[in-house]
Order: C-alpha cells, then sequence, then structure tokens
C-alpha cells in the first residue's frame, strides 16, 4: 500500500516559461489545424495577444521538473510500469500564452484504494499563476496504480 | 448562440489511426516521457500487449474538438476520465452534445457531454466541458 501519510504533501514549485517553439511542436503532435496555435498573426486576429496554450497544454507545464515524470513518482516511489492515467480536470480562470512564466504549485490531496487494494489511486491538485500573479487554471489529476 | 439547445451535438472530429509516430511525437512535445507509450520492449515487460495512447492525447483531440467549436476564451471547464486504453492503429472520434443550459454571474453558459471512442464504438475518454455562449 502507498504511504497515505503523505497526503496533504506540497511539492517544489516548478517555474516554467512558455515557449512559442513549444506550443507550436504541441500543435502539431495533436494535428491541431487551426493557425491560431501556431501564428502569431492569427492568434492576434482572433483577439489573443500572443499565441495561447491549448487547453490541455498546464499539464505540460507539470513534467517540466528534471525528475521527468509527475513528482509523486519519487516521493510515493511509484513504479511507472504500473501506472495509468485515471482522469483530468481542468478549470480556467483565465489564459497562457506563449512568452509567459507560470509558477505550477502542486498537492498530493488524496491517496484512496479500491478492489481490495489491487487498485490505489493517487489524487494531486495544481494551480497555475502567472508573471504577473494571475491564478490562470486550475487542474486535477488522479493516477491509477494497479498493485501486482 | 440562440440556436444552441438541448442535445445540440457539436461538430465531431474525425482522428487519424494512432501510429507510433503519433506517440513519439506526442512523447516529445508534452513532456510525458514514460517509456511504457513509446517503448514496446518496456510496455512488454509492464505486462501490456504494446505501446498504447498518453490518455492525454486523446484529452487533446477533445480540446480541439471542443475550440473548433467555440474559441478557447469561451472555455470555462474540461474534464475527463480514461475509460479504455487507446492501442495502436485504434482510430477515434470525438464527439460532444449540450446537457445543460445554465447561467452564472449573467453569463450564459452550455454544460457538454464529450467522449472520444474508438472505431468499435467502445468509449475510450467520457467526459464533460462548460463552455460561455
Amino acid at each position: 500500500m502507498l504511504d497515505r501519510s503523505k497526503i496533504g504533501q506540497q511539492f517544489a514549485p516548478l517555474v516554467v516559461p512558455i515557449e512559442s517553439g513549444r506550443l507550436k511542436f504541441f500543435a502539431k503532435a495533436i494535428g491541431e489545424t487551426s493557425p491560431v496555435y501556431t501564428d502569431e498573426a492569427a492568434a492576434r486576429d482572433a483577439g489573443y495577444k500572443n499565441l495561447p496554450a491549448p487547453p490541455t497544454f498546464a499539464m505540460v507545464l507539470d513534467m517540466e521538473s528534471e525528475a521527468d515524470l509527475p513528482p509523486e513518482v519519487e516521493l510515493l516511489q511509484l513504479d511507472v510500469g504500473r501506472i495509468l492515467h485515471g482522469s483530468q480536470s481542468f478549470e480556467y480562470l483565465g489564459q497562457m500564452y506563449a512568452g509567459d512564466v507560470i509558477t505550477v504549485r502542486r498537492t498530493l490531496v488524496d491517496i484512496y484504494d479500491k478492489k481490495g487494494g489491487a487498485l490505489e489511486f493517487v489524487v494531486t491538485e495544481n494551480t497555475y499563476t502567472n508573471q504577473d500573479d494571475q491564478l490562470v487554471a486550475k487542474t486535477g489529476c488522479t493516477l491509477v496504480y494497479r498493485n501486482a | 448562440m440562440s440556436e444552441i439547445t438541448l442535445g445540440y451535438e457539436i461538430p465531431t472530429l474525425q482522428l487519424p489511426p494512432i501510429s507510433r509516430h503519433t506517440l513519439a511525437l506526442y512523447c516529445g512535445a508534452s513532456g510525458d516521457h514514460n517509456p511504457i507509450h513509446v517503448d514496446s520492449d518496456f510496455a512488454k515487460k509492464a505486462g501490456m500487449p504494446d505501446v498504447f495512447a498518453h490518455g492525454m492525447l486523446s484529452m487533446a483531440y477533445l480540446g480541439r474538438m471542443l475550440t473548433n467549436w467555440q474559441p478557447q476564451s469561451q472555455l470555462r471547464s474540461f474534464s475527463s476520465r480514461f475509460a479504455a486504453i487507446t492501442q495502436l492503429r485504434d482510430v477515434i472520434s470525438c464527439s460532444g452534445k449540450v446537457v445543460e443550459l445554465f447561467e452564472v454571474e449573467g453569463e450564459s453558459r452550455a454544460r457538454l457531454e464529450i467522449s472520444a471512442a474508438k472505431a468499435s464504438g467502445e468509449q475510450t475518454l467520457i467526459g464533460e466541458a462548460v463552455v460561455a455562449l
């Protein structure tokens, strides 16, 4: 069983710049065809101040730690081969743009199990604040851990 | 947006089959470097038949469907659970329909049920989104 005493743990904040090249690469990877996500002029014509980060991009920022994986993987000593993504939520309070510098704060909010402990669920919540100290998004993530 | 009524189905998004190349690009672009999505040897050792798609790739497809319909600046929230694994060569389609119309602080909003499904009809992602109209 995963260590329940870690519930409530706040991870070290990540400070991540959003680079326009990264947004364009991400747009390519998801097959995005709207020029709003790859062409600065099209983005401005659509009313955005710069290239907007697409709806799921917040989670990309979570991955920008030296560890290369979400911090709960190390904290709970998870075997990456047994992790599945259970659910994900996004709440939008503002917009992230190319050129922004986003501070990601992540908290481990819950661990619970089902099926007699065969599956454990690791729940984290994040906030995303830009360089102007504006809270632009909140997310929630549930990882499913398959116990052997 | 007066034409939006309960049951309104937003335009669907059809994707090409999931390939190893799709997964390699998403691995690099998303920063999700879990080898289970790109390294067949690793995936098999972990008890999977082969590499499989990132759940977040299909969620990004759902996001594309939503922002094709309304500008992203109208999107208020977006969530999904990952109901089934998307395998190589699966052909995913995204769909959504309006299930509630409501108002928050004077803003008209629509709640949508959204899903991604394989050609067989099996749903891989089941979620909802709230969009300002």
